[in-house]
């Protein structure tokens, strides 16, 4: 790949392995680890990061998280923000931080997300429509919203739950070429996923993801920038985003989400079709959040996840790779950090350093992020050096 | 459990949205209605999210409605539900053209498909009045 078509480059990368629980840590102490690791990675100094992007932390810094974040890490950043998309915002920090370089406010980006995880989690009192028209009905939190998406795609098209299943068991099984996810030594198979307990129907248990604690971060910063670094970069090529709704109940369509736009605009961008991919790392909160991107990247036609992954290997080796950190579903879901899970490992399989879960000769990924109820979508395509 | 005995959250009532929970309290369901593109708008608003003029004005809706998805809860996001599980929620179409969500009465028997048509039937959900519904079978 050439710089040319680089609209900016991800120069380091930095993980915190999930954990269950923590216990006395702070939002501000992982964030600092896990930043410390990522300009590490990119064999830097704290003095070149001059642009930052971090998330919302409810119940810790509801206001100015970034001038906390500059402040704790002793950055003076010349370009600084939030960015508030649910799981969409790990991979809408990577295309902001490109923009801001090209707009010529900074060189060098750090966005990172972390997440503490207490016995009592932080709760923020809400007063908003979904609080005021959903919450009264008996409808809190995100696994109802995702099940009323996923009965409505399988009255629309007829879709089995063995179809849902069976996405939860890949990323079980692709769980277990990485030490550091949360279910790795834990694989399920379709039936075990079909046998573990209904939490909203028809989703169970095994398709939602586990809460975890744990922190990601990368460093953006331009193309021109990494010559001479200790690993490849990787690129930037296209990106696209789309918001369309909060509630479910104000969703356009059950079926098909803000994704398809997003990631049609992110392929028109570096001239890709999702079929070249070599590495799928899509957002999986949920089993149907795949089905639905599976689809709405045009790898099938609407309804035809099932039998799309039915024909295809989803694996390291496989012809179609799909999330080889484990997804979400696998890895476990460190809060907002969980969609950056899936930038972070794009860029492992572009630089040739995902070990044994390695793909083959990797140029190309595509990276969504998911937010809310299939409602804030952005969509990365990512190239190898 | 009864309904009327759960200690569930409660709607978070403006100025704005009153009308709308005053009307639920009488057993009537209105959605606002905008008299310059003339579609229907729910949840209430200052001004309609199609071609935001602020010419909006309370109408009474028919009551019925189609169920687009729904979900049988046995794992409630709020514990004040946990009496009543498993129920039923489900995203209820009205024949006037918006979506809201609510609780369908007798949802719960695993009869009920995507596509049921369903009648208003307000009822005292902790200490509410909320505008429920039931399924209306042929």
């Amino acid at each position: 790949m050439t710089t040319a078509l680089s609209k900016g480059a991800i120069a380091g990368i930095g993980e915190l392995k999930p954990v269950r629980r923590t216990e006395g840590v702070t939002t501000l102490e992982l964030i600092a680890e896990v930043s410390r690791r990522a300009v590490a990675d990119a064999g830097m100094e704290p003095a070149q990061i001059d642009g930052l992007l971090v998330g919302p932390q409810v119940g810790e810094t509801p206001q100015h998280v970034p001038a906390t974040v500059a402040e704790y890490l002793g950055l003076k950043p010349t370009m600084a923000n939030v960015v508030d998309l649910g799981g969409a915002s790990g991979a809408g920090m990577v295309w902001r931080a490109a923009a801001a370089i090209e707009a010529g406010m900074c060189d060098t980006v750090l966005c990172v997300l972390a997440n503490t995880r207490d016995d009592i989690p932080p709760r923020s009192p809400n007063r908003n429509p979904i609080r005021e028209f959903d919450v009264p009905f008996g409808a809190s939190g995100a696994n109802i919203s995702y099940a009323l998406l996923m009965q409505a795609h399988m009255a629309a098209h007829g879709t089995t739950a063995r179809d849902f299943a069976a996405i939860a068991a890949w990323a079980r099984a692709n769980a277990q070429a990485n030490p550091d996810a949360i279910f790795y030594g834990k694989p399920a198979t379709i039936d075990e996923v079909l046998a573990s307990p209904i939490v909203a129907s028809p989703l169970h248990l095994y398709e939602i993801v586990m809460p975890v604690a744990g922190g990601e971060a990368v460093i953006v910063t331009s193309a021109r920038r990494t010559r001479g670094s200790k690993h490849p970069p990787v690129h930037l090529l296209g990106a696209g985003e789309k918001v369309t709704h909060r509630a479910v109940s104000q969703a356009p369509s059950l079926t098909s989400g803000p994704l398809r736009d997003a990631m049609a605009r992110a392929m028109r961008q570096s001239s890709t079709e999702a079929s070249q991919m070599n590495l799928l790392s899509f957002y999986d909160c949920y089993t149907i959040m795949v089905a639905a991107t599976i689809e709405d990247a045009g790898l099938c036609g609407p309804g035809d996840f099932g039998r799309w992954i039915r024909d295809h290997d989803l694996g390291p080796g496989g012809d179609f790779p799909l999330n080889t950190h484990g997804g979400q579903l696998g890895f476990g879901q460190p809060d907002l950090a969980g969609g950056m899970t899936h930038v972070v490992e794009a860029v492992r399989q572009l630089r040739g350093e995902a070990g044994a879960r390695q793909i083959s000769d990797a140029r190309l990924a595509l990276v969504t992020g998911n937010g809310a109820t299939m409602s804030e979508a952005t969509a990365l395509v990512l190239g190898a050096d | 459990m009864d309904l009327d005995l759960l200690k569930t959250p409660g709607p978070t009532i403006t100025a704005l949205t009153a009308p709308f929970w005053e009307a639920a309290a009488e057993g009537r369901l209105v959605v606002q209605q905008c008299q310059a593109c003339d579609r229907a708008v729910f949840y209430p608003r200052p001004i309609c999210p199609h071609c935001w003029s602020d010419r909006l004005v309370w109408k009474e809706a028919s009551g019925r409605g189609r169920l687009k998805s729904f979900s049988i809860v046995h794992k409630p996001g709020h514990p004040g539900w946990l009496p009543v599980t498993p129920y039923c929620v489900g995203l209820v179409e009205l024949e006037e053209g918006v979506t809201m969500l609510s609780f369908i009465l007798d949802g719960a028997t695993g009869e009920t498909v995507v596509g049921d048509t369903v009648q208003l039937t307000p009822t005292r959900i902790g200490e509410r009045i909320l505008p429920a519904f039931r399924i209306a079978k042929p």
